[in-house]
């Protein structure tokens, strides 16, 4: 085991872990993050999308080990965990998620691609979340609630 | 409708869900838990001849290892195939069947002990195909004892009527194909998972990702010897089911036997591997087909012949093997019909029930026969369907009693959206369109398990808060079930949603619901919900009548308020409440939903009776490069009559969800087997359609309102999914010219057609 400083959503703890441990699984199981979700645990499906220093990163496929001195957000702290993210509000709205146990995945790929792309083009958007199974949907609302939500960020 | 039905309306739960905080059942965690990890089995059809046992219980952090004999009770979803153990007695009939399970203090610990397993086993002959399955073999050969003649079928299902034979012996126009579908599984997002607990009461409580916690609890009951009342079954929030949650299954029954076992917390949850090989997911499928029609094309008889690959166990392969023949039934009105389904067992990972439920082949199968029928007669393929449309208020020729029928609406929408007049035959080579129909049961209206009860209960509370608290074990699974019954009390009683929440799926506290299986819920739970909320409205009514000396009838309950039409009398709804409640507190209303009784009285006339049934019209259109092989499609018109859409949201949905589920059938999706081990037990290997895959979908609500339905309303869920997969196939007709008969319709199939008839 090996202690390591880790910084998830703007606090530092010291954490106790395997070396060759995800920080999928650190923090599931480590820090009681269970916002993230583990669905194939082999870099199939995106359900468990994190940023690492803002940019999406896959968290089963992530070395907790590797996390250390970068700033790690999960879906808890999307917005400070206080309000919602465009993208979050109109996921809602426009029922862009049913069972729900892909969209912290699809919040947390979305959402640092509209702070690079904020003006993206439907076909953007469609490549931008190829990664992100979800068996529900059909993709469309997904695809609508991030379009709407480019749209109100930009106004 | 004055309130919140009809409205769009976003789930109750979409918050939770969007910000992570929503408990899936691998989310919960407790003190002093204990992890599951199995051994399973590397052969597809041998006998166990030795288990090391002793070696692994010495494994550093074990606590338990259980094997077969410890829980030799079988089960099964119907009580007409328990054929399934916990884990496997003497032999195993798949590769990746349960052969041990290690509880242990951590994850790690018990895939250690794992490891340190030693078997022994002893080859029986295997049989992964049905072809090998319909053969006589030895007695000690037969995956199970109980199959007759020396073969390996399951089940054998058959009705005819009016010898459709004969007229298709002299039919002048008639189609004949033979069709073959590989399995598909359900793929949903979150794997299985279950933890369960031995309370201090000496009551056990199981939280599981399944759709049927009523089922589940009954098997727990069988299996374990544990009596009905002491065992509490709770769905949390679930990440998918499509069918693939809704047996009980073997790591339910081994948690909850660990847990009475060790007095601890056990959890088990999949990998996604594992996930793969519980399968239960759609048959593969072999039909051999044969339809006829008259000079004006009015169909005339219809006759198949289908085997399905049912995989080691029973599941819910009986009612598969029915629901392929006679959910031919409809929307086409036939007279003289006929179908034998065997269902054969292989050494291969169970199939089950999955979205449209044995009825999604054939339904390829027809469809295709009726374009080809529509192209040789030189007829319009709508013009065709057209004709030979059920009406409403009839019944099919195996007494389905027919209600509403929104079928004719269905197919002018996409007829006049995809301009398919003007287009359909029309598109330069390598483009077309393709049209389907689809039919599917709105609740099955036997019970699985027969009983004297009500399919559903609902009771609704109103307490001191004004708070209305519906309970329904009805089981949420992204369909938005809690959402509808929030929305039906909130309509029920002219009060804003907020004012309404739910307490679902938990076997203590709420009342039986069967589960989320066969479209039932929105008809059944939707119906039950309305009757007990506008019980607590009368109850509410009679109160405030006596109080303000006025009718009860006259009471209009709107916008959160209470009041008379002249608004004499104008009270708030916690004005109502306090009147309601005075001298006798919070009270609970109930509310039921019991089929009315339907069918015939032949062998088999229960099989795809349901109070209602969905029907839709899908029109699809695609690009094929002959060059390549590669089919694009490119844009689905769909229109499905659910009779009234409660959420419509929520309906748009679910049809695009199956246009989705479709399409991964029909395009790329199949379970592939080398000597009964699945060669794609990933989502690498297994492609279900991602965001790019994704065509432009185009969704139209018809509103038929049906008589029995809830504010009119049947399912959604299930029914869109049928017309998809042939409205694609016939639209690669239209735009090269080729007939698919085989699914997933990949590139080296379309150029292998190609060569054929170049």
């Amino acid at each position: 085991m090996e202690k390591v400083a880790l910084t998830v959503n703007g606090f530092t703890q010291l954490v106790l872990v395997e070396s060759h441990e995800t920080i999928l699984d650190t923090i599931r199981n480590r820090l009681n993050l269970t916002g993230t979700k583990k669905c194939c645990d082999e870099g199939t499906c995106g359900s468990c999308t994190i940023m690492m220093d803002g940019k999406p990163v896959l968290g089963c496929l992530t070395p907790t080990l590797r996390c250390v001195g970068k700033k790690i957000l999960t879906i808890e702290g999307i917005s400070a965990g206080e309000n919602l993210h465009s993208v979050q509000k109109h996921l809602v709205k426009s029922l862009g998620l049913q069972c729900g146990f892909c969209t912290p995945g699809v919040v947390m790929t979305a959402v640092p691609f509209l702070e690079e792309n904020p003006k993206p083009s439907r076909d953007e958007i469609k490549e931008n979340l190829s990664g992100n199974l979800c068996r529900c949907t059909g993709y469309k609302k997904i695809i609508d609630a991030v379009e709407n939500a480019a749209e109100e960020m930009q106004s | 409708m004055s309130g919140a039905i009809g409205k769009p309306t976003p789930y109750i739960d979409a918050v939770q869900k969007v910000t992570g905080q929503a408990m899936y059942a691998d989310d919960f965690k407790f003190p002093n838990m204990l992890y599951v990890r199995f051994l399973r089995s590397t052969e597809s059809h041998a006998k166990i001849k030795s288990l090391n046992v002793t070696e692994v219980e010495a494994s550093s952090g074990v606590v338990a290892v259980i094997t077969g004999k410890d829980i030799p009770q079988p089960f099964g979803v119907l009580s007409i195939s328990r054929d399934e153990t916990a884990m496997a007695i003497e032999k195993v009939r798949y590769q990746g069947e349960i052969v041990a399970a290690v509880a242990a203090e951590t994850i790690e610990a018990a895939e250690a002990a794992v490891k340190r397993f030693r078997v022994e086993y002893e080859p029986i002959k295997e049989f992964y195909t049905p072809e090998d399955s319909l053969k006589t073999c030895e007695s000690h050969e037969q995956i199970h004892p109980h199959t007759k003649d020396h073969k390996n079928i399951h089940k054998t299902a058959e009705l005819r009527f009016n010898e459709p034979e004969k007229e298709l012996e002299t039919a002048k126009h008639k189609q004949t194909g033979n069709f073959k579908f590989a399995g598909v599984t359900h793929g949903f997002t979150e794997p299985h998972s279950a933890v369960a607990m031995w309370n201090g009461d000496e009551t056990l409580t199981v939280i599981s990702a399944t759709q049927v916690p009523h089922y589940l609890h009954k098997n727990l009951s069988k299996v374990l010897g544990l009596p009905l009342h002491k065992i509490q079954v709770k769905k949390p929030v679930l990440g998918g089911g499509f069918g693939g949650k809704s047996d009980p299954f073997p790591h339910e029954m081994i948690v909850s036997y660990l847990a009475m076992k060790t007095k601890r917390p056990v959890k088990c949850t999949f990998s996604r591997e594992e996930v793969f090989i519980t399968h239960h997911g759609r048959h593969p499928t072999e039909i051999a087909m044969s339809i006829s029609c008259d000079d004006d094309g009015k169909l005339t008889a219809l006759d198949t012949d289908i085997i399905i690959d049912g995989g080691a166990f029973g599941s819910f392969g009986v009612v598969t093997s029915y629901y392929n023949g006679v959910l031919l039934q409809g929307p086409y009105k036939l007279d003289k019909f006929g179908f034998r389904t065997r269902r054969t067992y292989t050494n291969k990972h169970q199939c089950g029930a999955m979205r449209g439920h044995g009825a999604v082949n054939p339904r390829y199968a027809v469809e295709t026969l009726l374009d080809m029928m529509a192209h040789d007669m030189k007829m319009d393929p709508c013009d065709l369907r057209e004709k030979n449309f059920l009406s409403e208020h009839s019944s099919t020729v195996g007494e389905f009693r027919i209600t509403s029928n929104g079928i004719r609406d269905c197919i002018a929408a996409v007829r006049k959206k995809s301009d398919w007049d003007n287009r359909y035959g029309k598109l330069p080579f390598g483009r077309g369109l393709g049209v389907a129909c689809g039919f599917f049961i709105s609740g099955s209206a036997l019970p699985i398990l027969w009983n004297r009860y009500p399919q559903t209960v609902v009771h609704a509370k109103l307490d001191f808060d004004g708070r209305i608290v519906m309970f329904s074990g009805a089981s949420e699974i992204g369909q938005g079930s809690d959402t509808m019954l929030v929305q039906i009390a909130a309509e029920e009683l002219g009060i804003p949603m907020d004012f309404v929440q739910v307490e679902v799926a938990d076997t203590k506290t709420t009342p039986v619901d069967l589960g989320s299986y066969s479209s039932r819920v929105t008809f059944m739970v939707g119906n039950a919900a309305k009757t007990a909320a506008s019980n607590v409205r009368s109850e509410m009514a009679k109160a405030i009548a006596k109080e303000k000396d006025v009718s009860a009838e006259s009471l209009i309950f709107k916008n959160g308020r209470i009041f008379t039409k002249d608004k004499s009398l104008d009270i708030s709804w916690e004005e109502g409440v306090e009147m309601a409640m005075a001298g006798r507190g919070a009270f609970v209303e109930s509310g039921f939903y019991i089929s009315p009784k339907l069918g015939g009285k032949f062998k088999g006339a229960g099989a795809g009776l349901s109070p209602s049934y969905s029907f839709g019209a899908f029109i699809s259109e695609v690009e094929v490069n002959p060059k390549t092989g590669e089919t694009n499609v490119k844009k689905v018109w769909g229109a499905h009559d659910c009779g009234k859409a409660l959420n419509p949201l929520a309906v748009e949905g679910q049809i695009e969800g199956s246009i989705h589920m479709g399409l991964g059938q029909v395009m790329s999706e199949e379970m592939r087997y080398n000597n009964g081990q699945q060669m794609n037990a990933n989502f690498f290997d297994y492609r279900i359609p991602s965001s790019l895959d994704t065509p432009d979908m185009d969704v139209t609500i018809i509103e038929s309102n049906d008589p029995e339905g809830p504010y009119g309303a049947k399912e959604a869920g299930e029914g869109p999914i049928h017309p998809v997969l042939p409205s694609i196939g016939n639209a690669v007709f239209d735009a090269v010219g080729i007939r698919m008969m085989e699914l997933p319709i990949t590139p080296d199939k379309v150029l292998k057609k190609l060569k054929e008839t170049a």
